[in-house]
């Protein structure tokens, strides 16, 4: 049967509205369980003793003292691994366990196994290590002299380099009439999921391990733990449990504990825990990237850009985890969403005595968007043209090439979102302002920005972008659907419920995802890279298809009407005028004769190529677009300040669930703005200092503005019913936003993240000099 | 060493057990009586996520001593009083509970309020549930459920 026996679309939608989420009865009930909420018989507990120095080499071990505690089973080390050393992300340069030598606070060298958690601590303090400290190199651009010492002992110290050379940016820059330069510095972010990482670990019947726990890509723990254990990945089973937060902390992290766990299961043959404290998991797990950005815009005087050169330096911490691909992405987006003709930029991931970083919403963009989009206000300013206006002229459009060269050809509401978020925003009015001072004292300021972001892996991370998915219409007509992504609080599992839903012909509500288990579920990729909306949203779709053409032929045999005649809609299929059927009676008469209503469903990415010699190409296949405008107070006499409004506007293709895209849209804000002005995360001398939420500030309800979020729908041809990527463009742009708000109140620009009010003030009190 | 007899008034029930006087009032009830909704997110009192009703008034229960709760009334998420459900309705329908992992604690604090404020404002929900951090909601259809259900509650 061909597709075009495939009756028509629904006049009405599943897909658009915002039914409420079938995951979120139970989370308000208090009865969604987490992995620390799970019991299992014959659990023991383990805990991970790790170096207390950023770079030492590990003397003796002794776990005597450990061992003999009654109830302690067992210490293990390096030497115990059965498999590889090895945590494989990118380069598989990063041990499991350290060996000879340990290269940030934090890592781990020994596992301790014990009967209860408090066991565990206590025989934590008794095993003996003795370290000989060694010097630490903590700063990147100490780590970039080619006289200082080799960090990360595989790749070196820079452990990943792109660029991109497009046209002539010297001919560029001698064109332009004026230029505009600067530095800019970004610190750590941490993820702050209000769950920390945790795993179970238990050994299975015929010699394989089951690891159920908190994480974003179960697919690569399983990797990891084939690599540890050398088991077959067809006795590897990890499941995910309901995950309180993720934001890219548990995209590869995860893969460290959950493969200490089951390195501790498969030796001791119990069933093991390992859950961290929050100063563990804020002291070892990754983070986002500090970075460094140098850049240059040159532009005619009517506020053409004709040249953009930028250096864009991350500190990688000691193992390349996924620093390539963040730089990456960073490399790729550093220009910002505008036409350049000649583009220059040169990144660097640089290895430190540090904890090694990796995934956060955003992944390399928001560091370098803080820089670019501050520069464009210092260019506009420069020019004497009002920011929007500026970044109005250059704005990509259908027609329009990236930095990269890519000629963009559908999709581009660039444009249509700066002008819905000026006009929300009142921006005119609020840059137009004559008294800056509010009545309390304080100063006001607006400003704005924009961004793009590329949904999926790009061309770095072709080869995981494709997607599987599995559907089963049962006999009364309820639907499963299994993908290998997974929900981490992003509302991933409604959303694709009702595409499926959309797809099949069904509503919503009788749809049931599966929870994430390898044994059960496709692999559909990594849930990163605001990708599975469309990814898995695509594999559902492709599965759904073939499933309503079963049910379509099932409804047209049965009352005789030739399939051209079959239409439909949620819940109901209709042949001829007067005759209609329900999704749930043509389940059961499919059922009935004996039809398979079950099908696997497949999706991969659109092509993307780059070459990483020219750094061009099509580097993603779709953009999403954003503009932002932040409203601020910033009290001059204490450096404080308060954000007032915010109108962060998206095209995202198409919004699957209204109220969740919105509810992405606050939360991303909010994120973005404890990137701007309050999440400190300090380290001296490679050591976190306090590790827990009265050192690091997170925002909380007294911060919050009013927050309107915009969406603007440009469909993307290739997207479930047009949807691109929404997860993380909502915290990229933000704190350029605010620091250009922050510029406009007090003719200071702050260049550096986050503007504290000791930064504000120090800022204020130089200009007064 | 579970050598103290604890008792207690939980969610409306008297309740007796063996404890460990190393046990704070979160690891009895997640531990010990198998109550999971009360999380452990920082285990210092800094999340707010392990929320709980002792004697009348919400606390920490990471920073309360299961010990210092005997005799006294504890109540948790899975107790929330029947008048008070409406603001678990109210929070699915605003969208306020995203990874749902702070939303038990936010949901007693919210209680807390209406208990002695039948009409927030919009300060008053802030302030009140100023001891809850919540990493993905960015807090507004929270506030918003919380407004819906006191006006539902009234």
């Amino acid at each position: 049967m061909s597709t075009s026996a495939i009756s028509k679309a629904p006049s009405t939608s599943v897909v658009g509205a915002s039914p409420i989420r079938t995951d979120a009865r139970a989370k308000v009930n208090g009865e969604a369980r987490y992995i620390d909420d799970l019991s299992f018989v014959g659990l023991t507990f383990a805990t991970i003793v790790r170096s207390p120095h950023p770079h030492a080499r590990i003397d003796s071990i002794d776990p005597s003292g450990a061992l003999a505690l009654t109830g302690v089973h067992a210490v293990i080390t390096a030497k115990d691994i059965p498999g590889k050393n090895k945590v494989p992300i990118v380069f598989d340069d990063q041990p499991l366990l350290a060996e000879t030598e340990v290269r940030y606070v934090g890592e781990p060298v020994a596992i301790v196994v014990a009967e209860s958690q408090r066991l565990a601590l206590r025989a934590l303090e008794l095993v003996r290590i003795t370290y000989t400290e060694l010097p630490a190199i903590t700063d990147p651009l100490i780590a970039l002299d080619p006289n200082s010492e080799k960090v990360n002992p595989t790749l070196g110290n820079i452990v990943a380099y792109h660029k991109v050379r497009k046209g002539d940016v010297e001919k560029g820059f001698a064109e332009a009439d004026v230029i505009v330069s600067g530095e800019y510095r970004t610190g750590y972010q941490e993820h702050a999921y209000i769950e920390t990482n945790g795993m179970v670990a238990i050994p299975e019947d015929e010699g394989g391990i089951a690891v159920f726990g908190s994480m974003q890509c179960p697919f690569y723990i399983q990797k990891g733990l084939h690599y540890v254990l050398g088991l077959p990945f067809a006795k590897l089973r990890v499941v995910q449990a309901v995950t309180g937060g993720a934001f890219g902390g548990k995209e590869d992290a995860p893969s460290m504990p959950a493969c200490h766990a089951a390195l501790a299961a498969y030796i001791t043959r119990k069933p093991v825990k390992h859950i961290m404290t929050r100063e563990e998991d804020i002291t070892c797990m990754t983070k986002r990237h500090p970075g460094i950005i140098r850049m240059k815009y040159g532009a005619k005087k009517d506020g053409t850009l004709v040249a953009c050169e930028v250096e864009y330096i991350l500190n990688s911490g000691v193992w390349a985890t996924l620093s390539p691909v963040v730089l990456w992405r960073g490399t790729i987006h550093a220009p910002g969403p505008y036409k350049i003709e000649n583009i220059k930029v040169d990144a660097k991931a640089v290895a430190t005595h540090t904890v090694p970083n990796g995934a956060f919403r955003g992944f390399g963009q928001p560091q370098v968007c803080f820089a670019n989009e501050c520069l464009m206000d210092e260019l506009a300013s420069k020019l004497g043209i009002d920011p929007i206006e500026l970044r109005r002229r250059n704005a990509l459009e259908i027609g329009s090439e990236t930095a990269t060269g890519h000629k963009l050809t559908e999709s581009v509401g660039l444009k249509k979102v700066i002008e819905q978020v000026v006009q929300e925003s009142r921006w005119v009015d609020g840059r137009g302002r004559k008294e800056r001072r509010l009545p309390d004292g304080r100063l006001y300021g607006i400003g704005a920005s924009t961004c793009f972001y590329g949904t999926g892996l790009g061309a770095a991370g072709k080869r995981l972008d494709r997607a599987g998915a599995f559907i089963q219409v049962d006999v009364d007509g309820s639907v499963q659907i299994a993908v290998g992504t997974t929900e981490m609080g992003q509302g991933h599992n409604m959303a694709l419920s009702q595409i499926a839903a959309q797809e099949l012909g069904t509503v919503a509500e009788r749809v049931t995802m599966l929870p994430v288990d390898s044994s059960r579920v496709p692999d559909s990729g990594p849930t990163v890279a605001s990708r599975a909306t469309l990814m898995s949203g695509g594999a559902l779709r492709d599965a759904a298809k073939k499933i309503r053409l079963l049910l379509h032929e099932t409804v047209a045999r049965r009352l005789n009407v030739p399939i051209a005649d079959i239409t439909f809609e949620p819940g109901t299929i209709y042949a001829k005028l007067d005759a209609a059927v329900s999704f749930d009676q043509a389940a059961q008469w499919a059922t009935e004769d004996r039809i398979h209503l079950a099908q696997q469903g497949w999706f991969t990415a659109p092509n993307t190529e780059w070459n990483p010699e020219t750094g061009l190409g099509e580097a993603y296949y779709i953009y999403t677009f954003t503009c932002n405008v932040a409203e601020v107070a910033v009290d001059d006499e204490t450096g404080e300040v308060q954000v007032l409004r915010i109108v962060s506007g998206h095209d995202i293709g198409k919004a699957i669930n209204r109220r969740e895209s919105e509810g992405q849209i606050q939360g991303g804000v909010v994120q973005g703005m404890g990137y701007a002005l309050y999440e400190d995360l300090v380290e001296k001398d490679g050591h976190i200092l306090r590790p827990n939420f009265s050192g690091y500030i997170l925002p909380a309800t007294g911060d919050i503005p009013d927050i309107k979020p915009i969406i603007v729908e440009e469909p993307y041809s290739e997207g479930p019913f047009g949807a691109k990527g929404l997860g993380e463009p909502p915290l990229i742009a933000i704190a350029p936003a605010i620091a250009n708000a922050i510029t406009d109140a007090i003719g200071i620009r702050p260049k550096q993240l986050p503007m504290t009010p000791e930064r504000i003030l120090l800022l204020i009190e130089e200009s007064k000099k | 060493m579970n050598n103290y007899e604890l008792t207690l008034t939980l969610n409306g029930k008297p309740v007796t057990r063996m404890i460990d006087p190393a046990d704070t009032l979160l690891d009895f009830l997640r531990e010990t009586v198998w109550l999971t909704g009360s999380k452990e997110g920082c285990g210092k009192g800094e999340c707010g996520a392990c929320t709980v009703f002792l004697n009348g008034a919400t606390c920490n229960s990471c920073l309360v001593m299961a010990v210092q709760a005997d005799g006294a009334s504890v109540t948790t998420i899975e107790g929330l009083p029947e008048k008070f459900r409406p603001l678990q309705e109210a929070m699915l329908e605003t969208g306020g509970a995203q990874c749902g992992i702070c939303t038990p604690g936010f949901i007693l604090s919210a209680v807390a309020l209406l208990e002695k404020n039948s009409d927030p404002n919009d300060a008053d929900i802030r302030t009140a549930l100023e001891g809850n951090l919540c990493r993905c909601t960015g807090y507004i259809k929270i506030f918003e459920a919380v407004k819906l259900a006191a006006e539902r509650i009234k």
